[in-house]
């Protein structure tokens, strides 16, 4: 179980933040990633219009509206959380990692305290905050360290 | 008790806590000091005040919603209930009394208010909302979340009321997604 990348888009479509979780990651340059990004929130706000119906009961507790939560593929899983203020949090993982929505809500959390209170940090600009990444990467390690002893 | 008020006493329990003197001495400070700089007139520093607040308001509202694990609220009479109960609650520890005036409206009622704790208000100053800070962190926190809201201070005991009163009254609820423009016809 590896996690692979990490991106955030702002309500508007706009890349935020991108970073590997782990050396395997695949190598992408920034200009993809933006692209990516953007793709990515316009293919969530079609899902949107495309569901034939609304969910009567919203899965997803910290979750907005429907739309994308999850692809799967041969070698990857992509899960999305997008909060109530329009932020989506995008986490690539391999197949069969566990508790990605759980590192997702724990990502939201890290993002209200290291970038939000950081004065210095314009809502909806990209995050160039140290504490953010450093606590990121902390997280990541503890969960797969979990994980692994958990396997055991 | 309903789930609204066990949650937010709940998390009351978990969030650090900065002491309320500190708190209530940093805020007094930074009222004199937009008092100062806007020359006494005191329309300009209610202004400043609620501005300050909504700049709190837009960023806080995350860190709720990333902590709390609320249930999704489907009528403005929930989302008062939990802006009443349990974030007024996460991030004051203050109880909030929440009325409903009309499908469009509610009020906020307590009495403790961690920011006023030493404060009378001079004769001159008998203009001055105080506290007006918290009807900026309410319209800042509502607008991310798609309500456009009016709020002000009804009453405060500064001003010889019994109680605080905050009144919203909601203007306009946007909508997600692509603007009129882009609408089909």
């Amino acid at each position: 179980m590896v996690f692979l990348h990490l991106f955030i888009v702002n309500k508007s479509g706009g890349l935020i933040h991108h970073r590997a979780l782990s050396p395997k990651a695949p190598q992408i340059g920034t200009n993809e990633w933006l692209r990516i990004g953007s793709t990515f929130h316009s293919l969530y706000a079609i899902a949107n219009e495309a569901s034939p119906m609304k969910l009567s009961q919203n899965k997803n507790v910290s979750g907005a509206d429907d739309g994308i939560e999850e692809i799967q593929a041969d070698g990857l899983v992509l899960r999305c959380l997008q909060t109530r203020t329009g932020i989506k949090f995008v986490v690539t993982a391999e197949p069969g990692t566990s508790d990605i929505d759980q590192v997702l809500r724990e990502i939201y959390i890290l993002y209200t305290d290291c970038a939000l209170k950081d004065p210095f940090y314009e809502l909806e600009m990209p995050i160039r905050c140290e504490l953010f990444t450093t606590s990121v990467d902390a997280l990541i390690r503890t969960m797969e360290r979990s994980a692994r002893l958990g396997i055991r | 008790m309903s789930k609204a008020t066990s949650n937010g006493q709940q998390l009351w329990n978990k969030v650090p806590k900065a002491n309320a003197e500190l708190f209530a001495l940093t805020y007094g400070a930074l009222v004199t000091e937009v008092v100062r700089d806007a020359d006494e007139n005191l329309a300009t520093v209610n202004e400043k005040l609620e501005k300050i607040g909504y700049s709190i308001g837009i960023r806080c509202v995350d860190e709720f919603l990333a902590k709390s694990n609320s249930p999704y609220c489907k009528t403005l009479a929930e989302t008062a209930e939990v802006l009443g109960k349990t974030a007024f609650r996460m991030f004051l520890g203050i109880v909030v009394d929440v009325v409903q005036h009309s499908p469009s409206s509610f009020s906020l009622n307590f009495q403790d208010n961690p920011l006023s704790l030493f404060v009378e208000l001079p004769e001159n100053y008998k203009e001055l909302e105080y506290s007006i800070l918290y009807c900026g962190v309410i319209r800042g926190a509502l607008e991310m979340l798609n309500y456009k809201v009016d709020c002000q201070f009804v009453k405060s005991p500064l001003k010889g009321d019994d109680t605080h009163e905050i009144k919203v009254d909601v203007k306009q609820v946007m909508s997600d997604g692509a603007g009129e423009d882009y609408q089909e016809e």
